[in-house]
């Protein structure tokens, strides 16, 4: 048996978010825009609370969770109190620091983000089911969304070679 | 780290063929570098790879957000320029290192 390896790169990945808050999507949006970047193909489905991620009125307005997050820190390092994290505009305050360290990176606002990756041939998606269900419809939808598809629309896109479907 | 003739010179080159010192690159050493990746350059290129060098040189990461910023080309032209790698290639052929962010 040969010990070589052989390598069959990527050619192309789905990448399915379900999630609203700002690590959930930008992992999304980082993972997709990493891919077009290397010249993957990537096709990007939202769906249940990622809706925020391309519904208009939400798309800028992410937040992180600082309840039950047990990787969250003070600034210097210490443990963040979860019931320090229920009070008001504590999470406002934590999602608005988080945005400010991105743009430090050069990590762009999650609506400049879709520009840059649809900018790069990504297909951005939403999905029908939750699509119904928060009584949303296409107009109310960033303009990148290609259309609202099912599931299973969304798996044809997905055929082909060196294929993967990442859930974040 | 091998040594690899560009334009009748030859030039010190890492393992994935980007330039070890950017002061060996030239005009000329990029066009032929181009044509490796299948581009043929021009003078927008040659923008491109000079604001990417200029950037680099006061050692600013970076990124296609600050490429689509510069004025030069926007984000999507960037990937009409070098398809396929709108950094990667457009670094390896500005004779700079590979570019190390995520975005």
């Amino acid at each position: 048996m040969s010990t070589k390896k052989e390598e069959h790169p990527l050619k192309k990945v789905c990448i399915i978010c379900a999630k609203g808050s700002i690590e959930d999507v930008y992992a999304t949006l980082v993972m997709a825009n990493g891919a077009v970047m290397e010249g993957i193909e990537a096709k990007v489905f939202f769906t249940f609370f990622g809706l925020d991620a391309i519904t208009k009125k939400q798309m800028n307005k992410l937040h992180t969770s600082t309840v039950g997050n047990p990787a969250m820190r003070m600034p210097g390092g210490l443990p963040f109190p979860t019931l320090l994290g229920t009070l008001p505009g504590i999470e406002a305050g934590v999602s608005a620091m988080m945005k400010k360290q991105m743009e430090a990176l050069d990590m762009p606002p999650v609506d400049e983000f879709l520009d840059m990756i649809t900018a790069g041939g990504g297909e951005i998606y939403a999905c029908k089911l939750a699509a119904d269900m928060f009584k949303l419809e296409k107009k109310d939808l960033c303009d990148h969304v290609i259309d609202i598809i099912t599931i299973g629309a969304f798996y044809e896109l997905a055929g082909g070679e060196n294929t993967q479907i990442i859930f974040t | 780290m091998a040594t690899k003739n560009y334009a009748g010179v030859a030039i010190d080159v890492n393992d994935e063929g980007y330039l070890t010192d950017p002061a060996q690159w030239t005009k000329e050493v990029a066009a032929e570098l181009a044509k490796e990746e299948e581009i043929e350059l021009t003078d927008k290129h040659y923008e491109v790879l000079q604001f990417l060098r200029e950037e680099t040189a006061k050692g600013s990461p970076l990124t296609i957000r600050k490429v689509g910023k510069s004025g030069i080309v926007d984000i999507k032209g960037l990937y009409e320029l070098f398809p396929g790698g709108p950094l990667k290639k457009s670094s390896r052929i500005a004779g700079i290192d590979k570019p190390s962010s995520c975005v």
